[in-house]
């Protein structure tokens, strides 16, 4: 299913839906910065979508909250004017703000599981909207819910309207938070990265359902997010972001496709390609892991009521040789990070057997496992609480070698040359985490993990908490030392992009099972099972070109 | 939800044997010999056997601990030695005097302090937060007694509005029951106060930062609303949480406070027993007052079901 | 360009490969924070509870120089004073001095003013030693609790009970049953706050355990006894040593309860709830018993509560959750 390419008609002449000129947001004393943002000025015209891009930093989500005058105190307005539909906003009283809201403009947030009130029933919420700003009566207000409902595709209008937001998914929650949004027809929605927090399959229809509703309705959209391949599947015109300067604007091919910035050109050329990297394969390489009909299944036992298993992963195969990496791609609660955890014996598996190098660390008991650990390392998706805050870099590194009989002053020494492997300067090494960021965290951990030398290196979503020209840096980290230490490699990501740019190989999990298993030129290119299409169907802006003019 | 429910009644068992089980050893591990004491200094060394047999002390400590809690299940907590009547009577005796202080301390406190900690949470980092806070520091540290005294000298004996000491009973009147409870009610409320609002301050804030209130905001709610329907109604299980658990700080008071007033209630009851070295009493106000602090705790966890939609399906 | 941060190269420049280091937004964002020793140092409520609190420790180590007599020293002459007035009191050696009466005298004739300031001694002692007991049995409790599952459920269970039968009672009936000295009103006052510090460190223990640090210590093959030295116990201080602040006031609090209700301390050593407790008779004619300690105990337990909370606000902030 293809989405429709928006329309290039958007640049009418009628007056702007919002308009920001030169707006300054300070931020409290003892930041990095002064502001938030400054002297940005954009605008959004009715029917248009206009995305606004960017990284850690870039302000994005403070300039979305001060058009809605949801800032703190300790984010003050220090400059230029913000209006909608020509009224100014900027300084409005809170009372003018609270009419403003849900019936001119609306927002939606990120996280969908934690959006609703919880003892509130959604049919409630999405009524309470109703109640405060039109003066229908309780059977109008009910019809409305309904008719609300059912346009934003929830099945089964009345138990939904009576159900309570734990009852429901995620993709459900955000729909409900859609409805609430809409349901009054505002002329502006912000959307402050709506599916970040979601799987991609789910992703996809709510991108969809939001382009519908915003052609149906006629909405101008302030898109926020920092995926590219989102912005490539709904903007119009596209805005980028940068420590709250906005270094570019213009129609979405103009600023994707034609960047003219230095900042915009780099970010394009981060953005991984959806089309394999193909390396040349080298016989003979020696088999580093076997896995064999893995199996880990989670038992709970009540004594009130009937015993319940979980399967987590259910029959998994594959096989990794040295020097090649695999991939295992999958949405949440696929199993993926079950297997990495059970390689790497951070759980313990229910059944199957798991060959490192020939020996099979599966059944082997907790301390028995002392002397294989080195030969498995792993690297976590959260570079803010891998390491331990009270250590240094330097003591953080030298404690597995140490473990396993090496001196302090050889396991320094091997610190000290990793530590420059990774890029990262020699006086790291007598600094704490806190003094870092984050990708130069992953840095660390990486370093930290090869000085124990192993056979495997698993890296457990290692770069989806990063930025993308974060990601983009420590990709090719990897890469580099892939060559160079001939590792074999198991990578598990959520993000097809990331899959095709470093495995050699891929598996493909949903809900337990591998549905999928073969090079990546074949997965991607000639998909086999249904589910693997769908998942490559679903990844926004595939098909688009980043930083390749047209 | 029935689940939960089942779950948590049956939790209470094993406390309620842990708690028996502490009493019963706490008492037995005392130097000394109980028997000894009860008869008295001119006792002979059989006069005293016999008194030990009687009470079963010659037996194995868990042989004396079956006994004693078989005893117990039907309601016998044994006789005091210092009032020689039953214990059980001795507390039903007390329990009017207790009851009524606590009740109305736990009205009086909780109609107080909710409505403080939601306004000090609402108005965060403002004149009204900063000064609650610190009215509830000081009613944590200044003592039950040192602020009983205050009290007494300032309202009774300088300004005579109220009774210094004394309870009377509700059959005698409700207003003297009233005037003479008004003082020891205030006493003890302070530090219950302080508890209940420092938590609902807290547990109000915590909700506040939550993505729903943001959500609740950006509709178009006025604050009062988003307070009320957002904000409590999710702070409402902490909050009954802590009154619960305050009562132990409750029960603390009540024992200082039935002192300094002269009420003569289970509070007066356990310094008595305890001056007078009487076992059983002490035993069984002990045993009491732990029981009704496990079954208003069930209760409360109990009530969650009505806050919480996520308990019952 | 108005921002602060590292300055960008301006746009049209030529197809070179884009610098990713320069351009990248990440070091731009580090911000640098003052240590955790200077942020405790800074809290107001910190230093004003620290402040009051090292003047009462210097009263009590200065008692004997503070215009004091040995607090036992009392004259059936000088019974009942006001403050302020003068009177004799005949000392060890049997003589018989001039002395002020700054706080008035008790019904014996003792000075209530030496007896509060040498009393300042035993309540801070007492104070401490709670808390330095009650911590330590509830740190290795709750260690044990956090790694040893089959022994989590018992001794969960048994503080549960413990926790059931309210502190004072239980303070009060084994001060009764083993005769009040030092030692058992400390360990009496300790034994109710030690359920509670154990819940403490046990559910530090479990959280600390989920870090992905501590999973990648025993990836590292990090044997489970220098992971729980090296990873968990520094985590746990903090959040002990505002635990441990609050503890201390309680112990105060309740043994000057004990002691005013006649369970506490043997009436020969002076500690504030004994003058109290000998004051009590005679409150409508002479408040000065009362009110002179009860100030000095208010005062002090303040002092701690407020420390307590300066600590809290600045070394455990997510304890105000935990109830």
């Amino acid at each position: 299913m293809t989405m429709a390419f928006k329309n290039e008609d958007s640049e009418r002449a009628d007056t702007p839906i919002l308009e920001v000129h030169e707006l300054t947001i300070g931020l409290p004393s003892g930041s990095d910065r002064s502001s938030a943002v400054q002297k940005v000025s954009f605008s959004v015209g009715r029917g248009e979508i206009v995305c606004l891009v960017g990284e850690s930093g870039s302000g994005k989500s403070v300039i979305a909250q001060s058009v809605m005058g949801l800032l703190p105190k300790s984010l003050p307005v220090r400059g230029g004017r913000i209006l909608l539909q020509g009224e100014d906003i900027t300084h409005a009283p809170q009372a003018r703000l609270r009419e403003l809201r849900a019936t001119r403009m609306s927002m939606i947030f990120q996280e969908p599981m934690t959006a609703l009130n919880p003892v509130m029933t959604c049919g409630d919420q999405i009524d309470e909207v109703l109640a405060e700003h039109t003066s229908l009566s309780a059977s109008e207000r009910r019809a409305k819910v309904r008719a609300i409902i059912g346009e934003v595709l929830l099945p089964d209008p009345d138990r939904i309207i009576a159900s309570y937001p734990h009852q429901l998914s995620g993709g459900q929650r955000q729909r409900i938070v859609i409805a609430m949004a809409l349901v009054l027809d505002p002329v502006l929605l912000i959307a402050d990265e709506p599916t970040t927090a979601l799987d991609v399959t789910t992703q996809a229809q709510i991108l969809r359902l939001i382009l519908e509703l915003q052609k149906n309705h006629g909405t101008g959209v302030l898109f926020i997010t920092h995926d590219f391949g989102v912005v490539a599947e709904v903007a119009n015109r596209v805005a980028v972001l940068r420590l709250g300067d906005l270094v570019e604007i213009g129609p979405r091919d103009d600023v994707l496709k034609r960047p003219r910035h230095d900042y915009t050109r780099m970010l394009m050329s981060a953005v991984p390609k959806l089309e394999v990297v193909e390396r040349a394969e080298v016989p003979g390489a020696p088999v580093v892991l076997e896995v064999a009909g893995l199996d880990k299944t989670y038992f709970s036992k009540r004594w009130l009521g009937a015993d319940r298993s979980v399967v987590a992963a259910t029959d998994v195969n594959f096989s990794i040789r040295r020097g090649r990496t695999l991939g295992i791609v999958g949405e949440s609660g696929s199993g993926k990070s079950t297997v990495a955890r059970c390689i790497v014996r951070l759980i313990d598996p229910t059944g199957g057997s798991i060959l490192l190098s020939g020996d099979d660390i599966a059944t082997q008991s907790r301390s028995a496992l002392q002397a294989v650990r080195k030969r498995v390392q792993i690297v976590f998706q959260d570079p803010y609480r891998s390491l331990n805050p009270r250590r240094t870099v330097a003591e953080a590194m030298i404690e597995g070698p140490m473990n396993f009989g090496l001196g302090r002053t050889e396991a320094l020494a091997r610190a000290r040359n990793l530590i420059e492997l990774v890029r990262m300067p020699a006086s790291s090494l007598d600094r704490y985490p806190h003094q870092f960021s984050g990708g130069q965290r992953q840095r660390i951990c990486i370093a930290r993990a090869l000085a124990m030398e192993p056979e495997l290196l698993v890296a457990d979503e290692a770069v989806s908490a990063l930025d993308v020209s974060v990601q983009a840096q420590v990709l090719t980290l990897l890469a580099d030392i892939r060559e160079r230490l001939n590792l074999a490699m198991l990578f598990i990501t959520h993000d097809l992009r990331v899959a095709a740019q470093v495995c050699d190989d891929v598996a493909v999990m949903s809900k337990g099972r591998m549905v999928e298993y073969g090079t990546a030129t074949q997965v991607f290119t000639a998909p086999r099972h249904d589910y693997t299409r769908a998942l490559f169907d679903a990844a926004p802006g595939r098909g688009f070109d980043f930083g390749v003019a047209a | 939800m029935f689940a939960f429910l089942a779950r948590r009644l049956a939790a209470t068992i094993p406390v309620l044997v842990v708690v028996a089980v502490l009493v019963f050893l706490m008492l037995r591990l005392t130097p000394g010999d109980p028997a000894a004491v009860l008869a008295g200094d001119a006792a002979s060394p059989d006069q005293i056997a016999q008194i030990r047999e009687g009470l079963g002390l010659d037996k194995s400590i868990p042989e004396q601990f079956v006994i004693w809690a078989g005893r117990m299940l039907h309601g016998d907590l044994g006789r005091s030695y210092y009032y020689k009547t039953e214990v059980t009577t001795l507390v039903a005796q007390r329990l009017e005097p207790t009851l009524s202080l606590t009740v109305v301390t736990i009205i009086v406190a909780v109609l107080i302090a909710v409505p403080l900690g939601v306004l000090a949470a609402w108005r965060f980092g403002g004149w009204l937060d900063r000064l609650l806070m610190g009215f509830s520091v000081m009613g944590f540290s200044v003592p039950v007694f040192v602020l009983a005294y205050l009290l007494i000298w300032g309202v009774s004996l300088k300004l005579g509005w109220l009774p210094v000491q004394g309870y009377k009973r509700i059959a005698d009147g409700l207003g003297p029951w009233f005037t003479h409870l008004m003082l020891p009610a205030i006493t003890l409320s302070v530090v219950y106060i302080a508890l209940i609002a420092r938590v609902t301050r807290a547990a109000v804030l915590e909700t506040l930062g939550e993505d729903y209130i943001r959500t609740a905001r950006a509709k178009g709610l006025p604050e009062s609303k988003v307070l009320m329907r957002h904000a409590l109604a999710n702070a409402a299980v902490p909050i009954a949480t802590v009154i619960g658990i305050g009562i132990a700080l409750l029960i603390g008071g009540v024992v200082v406070t039935e002192s300094v007033y002269a009420i003569p209630g289970l509070g007066r009851l356990t310094v008595d027993a305890v001056l007078a070295r009487d076992f059983p009493t002490i035993q069984g106000v002990i045993l009491f007052f732990s029981l009704i602090y496990v079954v208003i705790n069930l209760l409360v966890d109990l009530s969650y079901v009505f806050f919480d939609p996520r308990i019952r399906y | 360009m108005a921002s602060s941060a590292p300055p960008v190269p301006a746009p049209a420049s030529g197809t070179a490969a884009p610098d990713f280091e320069a351009l990248s937004v990440e070091s731009a964002t580090v911000v640098v924070q003052p240590s955790l020793w200077q942020r405790v140092q800074r809290n107001g409520s910190v230093r004003l509870g620290g402040a009051v609190l090292l003047l009462l420790v210097v009263i009590a180590i200065a008692a004997p120089w503070l215009g004091t007599v040995d607090p036992s020293l009392f004259d059936p002459a000088s019974r009942d004073l006001l403050p302020g007035k003068s009177g004799e009191i005949t000392t060890l050696e049997g003589e018989t001095i001039e002395h002020t009466f700054r706080m008035g005298s008790d019904s014996f004739g003792r000075d209530i003013y030496s007896r509060v300031v040498y009393g300042t001694r035993v309540s801070l002692l007492v104070g401490l030693f709670t808390a330095l007991v009650a911590v330590s049995f509830g740190t290795l409790l709750g260690l044990m609790a956090g790694y040893i599952r089959w022994l989590d459920g018992i001794l969960m269970r048994v503080m549960d009970g413990l926790m059931s039968i309210p502190a004072i009672l239980i303070a009060i009936a084994l001060v009764a049953m083993w005769r009040g000295s030092l030692l058992t009103v400390v360990i009496a006052i300790a034994i109710p706050e030690i359920p509670r510090v154990t819940r403490l460190v046990r559910s530090l223990v479990l959280t600390i355990r989920e870090e992905p640090y501590v999973e990648a210590a025993i990836s590292l093959g990090t044997p489970t006894w220098k992971i729980m030295l090296r990873h968990i116990l520094p985590n746990t201080v903090a959040p002990l040593i505002v635990q441990g602040t609050f503890i201390c006031a309680s112990g105060i609090l309740v043994e000057a309860i004990l002691s005013f209700l006649g369970v506490g301390l043997p009436p020969d050593i002076p500690t504030w709830g004994n003058v109290m407790a000998e004051g009590r008779s005679q409150f409508n004619e002479f408040p000065h018993n009362i009110f002179f300690p009860g100030i000095f105990l208010a005062v002090t337990v303040l002092a701690v509560n407020i420390l307590g909370d300066g600590l809290r606000d600045t070394l455990d902030p997510k304890m105000a959750k935990r109830v």
